[in-house]
C-alpha cells in the first residue's frame, strides 16, 4: 500500500512552480462500461510547452488524451470522472457548452480523419468558417500558414481544390494536423502525429512543434522515444492506466525514479 | 465469396447425382426472379399490344379515358402525371420529416431513440388499405375542415393551386398520406446510412469545436449524401407504386377530369385507375388492354427509379470502402 | 517570418473568430427543435391511426363479427369471418409457393452463387423486384393464371402473393446463411458430410432463426395486401367453397367497407382494421423479440427495405 501511495506521489510532480499551467487534471478516471481504462490520473500541463506521454500500447494514452477535450461525450459507453481545467475553468462544468473549450484545443487524431468529400481547402478551413470568419482572402492566408506548418503546402499548393479522399495517408495525416492548427488553439493534442510519416516530413512536423511551442501547450503522444527525447520538455509514462513517472524529459529518460520507466525507456519491456 | 469447398476424392456416384440436382435447383430458384420479370414484362407488352397499335404514343400524351364500346379512347397522360405529381409532393412533404426523425434517433440517448425507431418502423408495417381508412374516414374530415376550406377561402382567387373545390379527396389529402407512408422507409434507410458515417468523421467535426448541427452539416450529410438520395429514390418508387390508399382518397377522377389544375381537384394515378377499373373492364375491346399498358408504363418507372436507387446506395458503400475511415 | 510576427498573426486571427458560439448553439437549439417537430408530425398520425383504430375497431369485435358470414347490409351484423379466413388461406397457399423457392434462391445466393456473375444479377433484380408496384404483380398473375385457367381464383392469389413473398425471404435466407460460422461447415466436411447434407442439416438449422425471421416478415407484409388481390381473388362475402372460386381476404374486406356509404360499414371496416393490425403486429413483435435480438436487429431490416445491407 505505501509503496503504491509513495509511487502516486511521485508521479505529480510540482514541475516548476512558478510557470502558469494551461491544462490540469485531477484525478481523472475513465471507464469503458465497467472496465476503467484511466485511473486516478492528476497531471499538469505548463504553458508554452511541450508534454510527451509514452507508454506501451493500450494503457490508456488515447483515452486520457480525449478526456482534454471532451471526446469521450461521443463514446457511447465511455464515462469520465475527476476535474480537467482549462485555465482555470472546468471543462466538465455542465452549465458551460464543450465546444466552448474544444476550439481552445486542437487535436489530431490517431489515425487520419479529413472529410472525404471535401477539398484540401475546405477541409483546413472548415473550423475556420465555423468561428465565422468567411474573407476569402484571410482564408488563402490560413491555409497557407497552416498547411506550411504540417509541411504539405508544396505537395497539394496546386490540388487545393481536389477531394482530401485522394491524398494518401501521410498526407492525409499533415492535413489533419494543418486542419486543427486552422482554429487556431491554445492547446494541441496530438496523438501519435507521425505515425505515418517519412522521416523527413516527421522532422519537418517536429520543427513544427518546436515553433508552435512559443505560443501553445501542446500534448504529444508518441512511441517513438527519440522523438520524446528529442521533442518535448515534460514526459510522462504511463502503464495500465495510470501515471507513473511524469518529469521533464531529460529526468525522464535519463535517471528515471522508476523501475517500470526505466525498463520502459530503455527498451526492455515485456 | 465463400471459400473453395473441401473437394473429397472418393465421393460415392450416389452424392455426386443428387450434388448436382441440388445445387441446380437452388440456381433454378434463384434464376426463378430473371424468369418472373422478364415474363411478366412481356407479358405485359404482349397483352397490352392492342393498345399501343390503337393510340400509339396517344395512348402516353392524350387525356381522353372513354371505355363506351364504340367511342372508345385512352390516354393515360393524366395518370402518369397523377402518379408523378402525387409521389413528388410526398416526397418533398416526407423528406424533410424522415431525415428529421432519423436525425433525432441518432440524436436522443440510445434508450430513447431505440423505441423511437421501433415505432416508425411499425408505421411501415401497417397496411397501405389501414391508411386509406384512416384518411377516409378520419383525416379527411379535419383537413378538409380546417386545412382545405381556410387555404381555398383565403387564396383559392388568387392562387391558382388552391383553387378548386375542397372536399378532402384529392390530390393533396393523397399525397399527404402517402408522405407519412414513405416516412418510415426513408427514415429507417436514412438512419442506417447516417450511422454507416465513421465515428471519426463526428469526432472530427466535434474537434474543431461544431455544434451538434453543424456536425451533421459538415460530417454527416456530406459523407452519407449519396445514400440519402438512394433513400429519397426508394421511397419515390414506394409512393409511386402504391395503390390502395391513394385509391381510397385521390377522389377517382378519369380522363381530361383527372389532369391535374389545383392541389384541391380530384385526381388519378396509375395505379388506382387500374384499381378502379380493372374489374369492371370488358374483357373484349380495348380497356383491359389500356388498363394493362399503364401497368407497364407504372412497371417501367417503378423499376427505373428503384435501379437509380440502388446504384446511389451502392455507391455510398463505395465510399466506406475507401482509403478513409 | 519570425515568431513575434507569427504570434501577432495568429492573435489577430483569433481577434477575427467571432464570439458567435451562443448564436450558434441557439441555431443548434431551434435545429434540435424542428428535428422533434418533424418526428412529433412523423409520430402523431401513427398514434393517431393506432388510437381510431383501438377506439373505433374494438366496439366493433365480437365472436360473431370474426366468425360469421357478413349478412346483407342493413340485416343487422357485418362480419368477417370469410375475410380472416380467407387471408389465412392466401398466407398459407402463398408460403407453400413462394418459401421454397425464396429458401431455394437464397440458399444458392449465399452457397454457390458467391460474387459471380448469375448471382450478382439474380441479387440485384430480386432487390429490385422486392420494390415493383405489388398492382403490376396483381396484373402478372391475372394474366398468368386467371386468364389461362378461365376464371379467378385462389391459386391467382396465392401465386400473386407468392411473388412478393420470395425475394423478401430469398434474401433474408442469404443473410442468415452468411452469418453461420464457416466452422460449422468445416466440421460437416470433417464428417465426410456432402456439401447438401451440410447445407441442409447443419448450415439451415443454425440459420434458421434468421430465415424464420424473414418469412415472418414477409408474412406480414404479404397479409397486408390488397391490390393484386383484386384481379386475382376479387372478394366473395361467404367463406372459402374451392381453389377455383373468389375469395374473401381481410383488406380487400376493409376496401369494399370503405365504399359504403353506411355508418356500419364503416365501424365494420375499422373491426376489419384493427382485427388485421393486431395480426400484423403480432407477427412483428414475435419477429422483434424473438429473432432479430439473435443478430442484433441488423442485417435484415436492411433487407427488407433496401435489399441490401447499407453497412
Ligand atoms: N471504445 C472503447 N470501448 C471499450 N474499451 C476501449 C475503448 N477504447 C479503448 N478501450 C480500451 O481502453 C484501453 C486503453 O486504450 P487506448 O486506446 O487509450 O490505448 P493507447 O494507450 O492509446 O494505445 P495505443 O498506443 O495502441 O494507441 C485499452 O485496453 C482498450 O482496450
Ligand atoms: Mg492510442
Amino acid at each position: 500500500m505505501r509503496a503504491i501511495a509513495k509511487q502516486e506521489r511521485r508521479a505529480t510532480p510540482e514541475l516548476e512552480p512558478q510557470r502558469r499551467y494551461k491544462m490540469v487534471t485531477e484525478n481523472v478516471n475513465v471507464y469503458y462500461g465497467d472496465v476503467c481504462a484511466v485511473k486516478d490520473l492528476t497531471m499538469k500541463f505548463p504553458e508554452k510547452s511541450v508534454t510527451a506521454l509514452i507508454g506501451p500500447s493500450g494503457c490508456g494514452k488515447t483515452t486520457y488524451l480525449r478526456c482534454l477535450n471532451r471526446m469521450h461525450d461521443m463514446t457511447p459507453n465511455a464515462r469520465v470522472e475527476g476535474r480537467v481545467l482549462l485555465d482555470d475553468a472546468d471543462l466538465y462544468d455542465k452549465s458551460i457548452d464543450p465546444i466552448y473549450h474544444r476550439r481552445k484545443v486542437g487535436m489530431v487524431f490517431q489515425k487520419p480523419n479529413p472529410f472525404p468529400t471535401m477539398s484540401i481547402y475546405d477541409n483546413v478551413v472548415a473550423g475556420v468558417k465555423l468561428n465565422g470568419v468567411r474573407n476569402r482572402a484571410i482564408l488563402d492566408e490560413i491555409v497557407e500558414d497552416c498547411l506550411n506548418l504540417a509541411y504539405l503546402w508544396d505537395e497539394v499548393r496546386d490540388i487545393l481544390r481536389k477531394p482530401a479522399l485522394e491524398l494518401s495517408g501521410g498526407q492525409q495525416q499533415r492535413l489533419c494536423i494543418a486542419r486543427a492548427l486552422a482554429i487556431q488553439p491554445e492547446v494541441l493534442l496530438m496523438d501519435e502525429p507521425a505515425s505515418a510519416l517519412d522521416p523527413i516530413a516527421t522532422q519537418k512536423i517536429e520543427e513544427t512543434i518546436q515553433e508552435l511551442k512559443k505560443d501553445y501547450c501542446i500534448i504529444i503522444v508518441t512511441h517513438n522515444m527519440q522523438q520524446a527525447v528529442r521533442c518535448s520538455d515534460y514526459t510522462g509514462f504511463m502503464y495500465m492506466g495510470k501515471l507513473i513517472e511524469h518529469g521533464e524529459t531529460k529526468q525522464v529518460f535519463e535517471r528515471p525514479t522508476d523501475k517500470l520507466t526505466a525498463k520502459y525507456v530503455q527498451g526492455q519491456f515485456g | 465469396m465463400p471459400k473453395r469447398w473441401i473437394q473429397r476424392d472418393e465421393k460415392p456416384r450416389r452424392w455426386l447425382l443428387s450434388e448436382r440436382i441440388f445445387k441446380y435447383a437452388t440456381a433454378a430458384a434463384g434464376a426463378y426472379v430473371l424468369a418472373v420479370i422478364l415474363v411478366m414484362a412481356l407479358q405485359l407488352g404482349f397483352e397490352s399490344a392492342p393498345i399501343w397499335e390503337e393510340e400509339g404514343a396517344e395512348f402516353i400524351f392524350g387525356t381522353d379515358w372513354n371505355s363506351v364500346p364504340g367511342r372508345e379512347s385512352y390516354g393515360a397522360l393524366p395518370y402518369v402525371l397523377g402518379t408523378l405529381i402525387t409521389s413528388a409532393l410526398a416526397l418533398a412533404l416526407g423528406f424533410p420529416l424522415s431525415i428529421g426523425i432519423a436525425m433525432l434517433v441518432m440524436i436522443m440517448p440510445k434508450r430513447l431513440g431505440r423505441p423511437l425507431g421501433y415505432l416508425v418502423d411499425l408505421i411501415e408495417a401497417v397496411p397501405s388499405v389501414v391508411f386509406g381508412l384512416w384518411g377516409l374516414f378520419v383525416f379527411r374530415l379535419y383537413f378538409r375542415d380546417y386545412v382545405e376550406k381556410p387555404l381555398h377561402d383565403t387564396f383559392g382567387d388568387s392562387i391558382y393551386l388552391f383553387g378548386g373545390t375542397p372536399f378532402g379527396l384529392d390530390i393533396l389529402t393523397a399525397s399527404i398520406i402517402l408522405a407519412i407512408m414513405i416516412i418510415p422507409t426513408i427514415s429507417s434507410i436514412s438512419r442506417e446510412v447516417m450511422s454507416a458515417v465513421p465515428q471519426q468523421q463526428k469526432e472530427a467535426a466535434y474537434m474543431l469545436g461544431s455544434t451538434t448541427f453543424e456536425m451533421f452539416r459538415m460530417a454527416i450529410f456530406p459523407y452519407s449524401k449519396a445514400g440519402l438520395l438512394g433513400a429519397a429514390m426508394l421511397g419515390l418508387g414506394r409512393a409511386v407504386g402504391e395503390t390502395m390508399a391513394v385509391t381510397m382518397l385521390i377522389g377517382n377522377a378519369t380522363g381530361a377530369n383527372a389532369m391535374v389544375s389545383s392541389l384541391f381537384d380530384a385526381g388519378q394515378t396509375m395505379p388506382s385507375i387500374i384499381a378502379n377499373e380493372f374489374l369492371e373492364a370488358s374483357p373484349v375491346g380495348l380497356h383491359t388492354p389500356a388498363l394493362i399498358g399503364i401497368g407497364l408504363i407504372l412497371l417501367g418507372v417503378g423499376l427505373s427509379i428503384n435501379v437509380a436507387a440502388h446504384f446511389l446506395v451502392g455507391r455510398m458503400v463505395k465510399v466506406n470502402e475507401g482509403p478513409v475511415h | 517570418m519570425s515568431h513575434e510576427n507569427r504570434q501577432q498573426k495568429r492573435a489577430e486571427i483569433r481577434a477575427m473568430f467571432k464570439s458567435n458560439v451562443r448564436r450558434r448553439l441557439w441555431v443548434d437549439k431551434i435545429m434540435v427543435g424542428a428535428v422533434v417537430v418533424c418526428a412529433l408530425v412523423a409520430i402523431i398520425p401513427l398514434v393517431w391511426i393506432l388510437g381510431t383504430a383501438v377506439y373505433s375497431g374494438l366496439p366493433a369485435l365480437s365472436w360473431a363479427f370474426l366468425t360469421e358470414e357478413p349478412g346483407a347490409v342493413g340485416a343487422g351484423l357485418i362480419s368477417i369471418g370469410p375475410a380472416i379466413q380467407g387471408t389465412i388461406i392466401l398466407i398459407g397457399l402463398s408460403s407453400i409457393l413462394g418459401l421454397p423457392v425464396g429458401i431455394l434462391g437464397g440458399i444458392y445466393l449465399a452457397e454457390f452463387g458467391g460474387g459471380g456473375w448469375l448471382a450478382r444479377q439474380i441479387r440485384f433484380f430480386m432487390d429490385v423486384f422486392i420494390q415493383v408496384p405489388s398492382i403490376v404483380l396483381g396484373i402478372f398473375a391475372f394474366l398468368a393464371v386467371v386468364l389461362i385457367l378461365g376464371h379467378f381464383s385462389v391459386w391467382a392469389g396465392g401465386f400473386a402473393l407468392s411473388l412478393i413473398m420470395f425475394p423478401i425471404v430469398a434474401r433474408a435466407t442469404e443473410e442468415a446463411i452468411r452469418m453461420v460460422p464457416w466452422t460449422y461447415r468445416e466440421a460437416g466436411a470433417a464428417l465426410g458430410l456432402s456439401k447438401m447434407a451440410i447445407t441442409l442439416r447443419i448450415v439451415l438449422s443454425q440459420a434458421k432463426k434468421g430465415i424464420i425471421t424473414g418469412v415472418l416478415l414477409s408474412v406480414s407484409r404479404v397479409g397486408g395486401e390488397t391490390a393484386p388481390l383484386i384481379m386475382t381473388v376479387v372478394g366473395s362475402s361467404v367463406f372459402f367453397e374451392d381453389m377455383d372460386t373468389p375469395m374473401d381476404a381481410l383488406p380487400l374486406r376493409i376496401w369494399r367497407f370503405s365504399l359504403q356509404p353506411y355508418d356500419e360499414a364503416r365501424i365494420a371496416g375499422w373491426g376489419a382494421a384493427f382485427t388485421l393490425l393486431l395480426i400484423i403486429f403480432a407477427i412483428h413483435l414475435g419477429v422483434r423479440y424473438f429473432f432479430m435480438q439473435e443478430h442484433g436487429g441488423k442485417g435484415l431490416r436492411g433487407v427488407l427495405h433496401l435489399g441490401r445491407k447499407v453497412r
